[in-house]
């Protein structure tokens, strides 16, 4: 059946959003859906954004009914997010980091953390499959209200954003949240891009004369839960201006939500110094009330302090109630400085060794400092020596912002200000401002017009994959004790592969026995760009190669004795949907094109990395 | 006719119920109506001007309407705590501390579900000339004579364009607008 719409989702940490344009027309405009949602006990509202959280009812709560569903027991978005602060053992929180999160088996029922024993623990991808699936269902009763009937998602063409910085494996699982969702037309999109094309939606034709050939924005994404940097090249392309995404960064835990618990802490703690204790409820208010102090300091330059209030929980609203307050020297100290210092460019960020023992837990950022990352970023991608093996480094010419946090006008002047130090003190020119608006919904926005953009209205960004992959191969040699035998990278799909490609490999000899799982050791380069398939890294430099969680292949006995060994080539590819395929070609195949698919980020990641 | 003033908390209290009310039930609406035309006066046929756009509001669910609202106030703004507490024993800054949760938290709860929007946009204390007269604004002071109608304008009025409030899903007892707490240890 042929789609009525595109729809773009934006499937955030802390928050989602879904935007969409109609098919028919040639000058359809993006419109965001309200998403239907429980908001508090009995009370359904439509709302911009969903948020991203899950809470399981108790068995003493009535069910959580939705105009849909009359007997639910789990809800999503703004009643899961103010139920979890009051139950928190009973809610799922950044599902999506634990998506991206090798250290876990992340199709196993292991959220939520901690979760008391009556409720069914879900994996990371069914989660995500929720948060889907509610957008889904808020799709087809809006459908329904409007008189269109029937129709979901599963009929329209969606385009699904994850973070440039996702991997293959995190990539794959996000499509399999989505297949379970019954997302079949799906594509998709890398959520600076996705910011872009938002950019370029609201600007019509009128984005060429903000954008020449040679330009290379940088886009500056700061979430709730993540920050995300990537590098967009315009480029002349058969006479006309052409983008291309040439470099992403990696994968930072570091958001809005670390912000207001760093300030949260800085008033909690003055609070206590005044005697006045709070409890897990009240520090939980107090980040809510940071959050809203901070935004209005940050808003409004005339204030000096805000005052920061903490409801008593009783009923007795006067004389129980806590008054702290917010000064603007402190969110400079701890936000500007803490989070956004105007840092030299070599100044790195720090990694800090992670003790043997450690909690389950996400790899949060050790280093808050996120101009930090970004000089890390530009170093590697930008800045870099010509005697380092990213090609092309060439500095930033614009800046584009996204995400909710960057709404304050004195943090974008603090990444640009920094940026722009930076360049001046290379010589290079002052980057200047692409002006977005909505940072809360452009990229689900940017989605929908990329969904426009694939059926030939307007211009399509490319880049292909973020990385080059490779796989791990250990070299013979003789057993030596207490040494590890060398391992090999096998490059196996080069950098920038696009949608619908083949990466043809040399032959190889890799032996596999049938019915016996084998796996391999998996690693990813954001900076090595110029390697073919087939390339044999003996070494790399440190960093160079990021170890990714294993993959595994298992030769089912179909045809063949299990224990024998077949001789296999490996192949990669770029599905429709965006995702990177590997299969193993056997070399004398005892039927036509006898393949099999080898399994991305099914293991924990190795505790060693190369 | 002796009127007693009202102390100005129970206004405040006075003027959200019947608000509502209002809002809610057109009969109680006209009496209020005739209150601001001036009690005794026969209603004047004077040319009203059309209604403004059909206001999102089914009179039928009147009072449970009203029940959510107050529990929504409850619930961003602890409107019912801070209206059913003595404020006698409490010192203004005590007060204070109270009132920006209470502001704060109903402002959010109001911007989020109704648009609120002046009658008029002139500054108040502005001259200003009423070619006829309208329900929009209350005449006050030394009224007499017919239209147009010259004077100050001493509030400029509000007027809620849109309420969108939760839709009511399940059973939930509406009179709960805010359910005791346990915490579990």
């Amino acid at each position: 059946m042929s789609a009525k719409f595109v729809v773009g989702i934006d499937l955030g940490t802390t928050h989602s959003a879904l935007a969409m344009a109609e098919l028919s027309s040639t000058d359809a405009p993006v419109r965001v859906l309200e998403i239907e949602q429980l908001v508090s006990a009995g009370a359904v509202a439509k709302c911009a954004l969903l948020p991203s959280f899950l809470y399981f009812a108790h068995q003493s709560e009535s069910a959580l009914v939705l105009p849909w569903d009359g007997q639910r027991r789990f809800a999503v978005g703004e009643f899961a997010r103010s139920r979890g602060a009051e139950a928190p053992q009973r809610v799922i929180a950044s599902a999506k980091s634990w998506l991206s999160y090798g250290g876990i088996d992340r199709r196993a029922g292991n959220l939520p953390l901690g979760a008391p024993e009556d409720i069914e623990k879900i994996s990371p991808v069914e989660a995500s499959f929720r948060f889907l699936d509610h957008l889904n269902e808020a799709f087809r009763a809006a459908r329904l209200a409007d008189g269109e009937g029937g129709g979901d998602l599963s009929e329209q063409e969606v385009v699904l954003t994850v973070p440039a910085s996702f991997d293959a494996g995190a990539r794959d699982l996000t499509v399999e949240a989505a297949l379970a969702a019954g997302f079949e037309q799906l594509t998709l999109l890398e959520e600076p891009q996705a910011a872009l094309y938002a950019w370029i939606e609201q600007n019509g034709e009128a984005w060429r004369s903000h954008l020449r050939a040679g330009d290379r924005v940088l886009v500056v994404d700061i979430g709730g839960g993540t920050t995300d940097f990537s590098l967009i090249d315009a480029v002349e392309q058969d006479g006309s201006l052409g983008l291309q995404r040439v470099a992403v960064g990696d994968h930072i835990l570091l958001g809005g939500d670390n912000m207001d618990l760093a300030l949260a802490h800085v008033v909690g703690q003055e609070l206590a110094e005044q005697g006045k204790e709070l409890d897990r409820f009240q520090l939980s208010a107090l980040a809510h009330a940071c959050r809203s102090a901070k935004e209005k300091l940050l808003s409004d330059s005339s204030l000096e302090q805000v005052a920061v209030v903490l409801p008593s929980r009783g009923s007795q609203l006067l004389g129980g109630t806590i008054r702290g307050e917010l000064r603007r020297d402190q969110v400079e100290r701890y936000l500007l400085e803490g989070f956004f210092p105007a840092v030299a460019v070599n100044e790195l960020p720090k990694t800090r060794p992670r003790a043997g023992l450690t909690q389950v837990g996400l790899p949060y950022a050790t280093d808050a400092a996120i101009t930090k990352h970004l000089a890390a970023f530009l170093a590697r991608h930008a800045f870099a020596d010509p005697s380092a093996s990213a090609t092309d480094a060439r500095p930033p010419t614009a800046i584009l912002f996204n995400g909710g946090v960057l709404k304050a006008e004195i943090l974008r002047t603090r990444v640009i200000e920094t940026l722009n130090g930076w360049l001046e003190q290379r010589g290079s020119a002052r980057a200047r401002v692409l002006p977005g608006e909505d940072l809360d919904l452009a990229v689900a926005r940017g989605a929908a017009y990329y969904g426009l953009v694939r059926h030939g209205r307007g211009l399509r960004i490319r880049g292909g994959t973020a990385r080059a992959y490779y796989v791990g191969i250990e070299s013979p040699m003789p057993a030596l004790p207490g040494l590890e035998p060398p391992v090999f990278a096998l490059c196996v799909a080069p950098f920038g592969m696009e949608e619908g490609t083949v990466a043809d490999l040399p032959p190889q000899e890799l032996f596999v026995v049938v019915g016996e799982p084998v796996t391999f050791r998996f690693f990813g380069s954001s900076t090595r760009r110029s390697d073919p398939a087939g390339r044999v890294l003996e070494r790399w430099r440190p960093g160079e190669l990021e170890e990714l969680p294993q993959i595994e292949l298992v030769l089912p006995p179909a045809g063949r004795a299990a224990g024998d060994v077949v001789a296999v080539q490996l192949q990669a590819s770029v599905t429709a949907i965006g995702t990177l395929k590997l299969e193993a070609i056997a070399q004398a195949p005892i039927t036509a094109d006898e393949r099999w698919q080898i399994e991305l980020s099914v293991r924990l990641a190795p505790s060693g990395s190369a | 006719m002796t009127v007693t003033s009202v102390p100005l908390l129970s206004r405040l209290w006075l003027s959200w119920v019947t608000s509502f009310r209002i809002l809610f039930d057109g009969r109680f609406a006209s009496k209020v109506r005739m209150l601001q035309d001036g009690e005794s006066e026969e209603p004047v046929a004077l040319p009203v001007e059309p209604a403004q756009a059909p206001r999102e509001v089914t009179p039928s669910a009147s009072t449970d309407t009203a029940l959510q609202l107050l529990a929504l106030l409850q619930r961003e703004g602890r409107f019912v705590d801070f209206v059913q507490q003595e404020l006698a024993a409490f010192s203004d800054s005590d007060i204070g501390a109270a009132a920006r949760v209470v502001h704060e938290g109903c402002r959010r709860a109001i911007r989020s579900h109704a648009r609120v929007v002046s009658v008029r946009n002139e500054a108040e204390g502005a001259s200003l000339t009423l070619e006829r007269a309208s329900e929009d604004v209350k005449l006050v002071g030394n009224l007499a004579g017919s239209a147009p109608f010259r004077g100050v304008l001493r509030h400029r009025g509000w007027r809620i364009e849109e309420l969108r409030l939760p839709t009511v899903v399940g059973a939930h007892d509406p009179t709960l607008v805010a359910p005791a707490e346990l915490e579990l240890a």
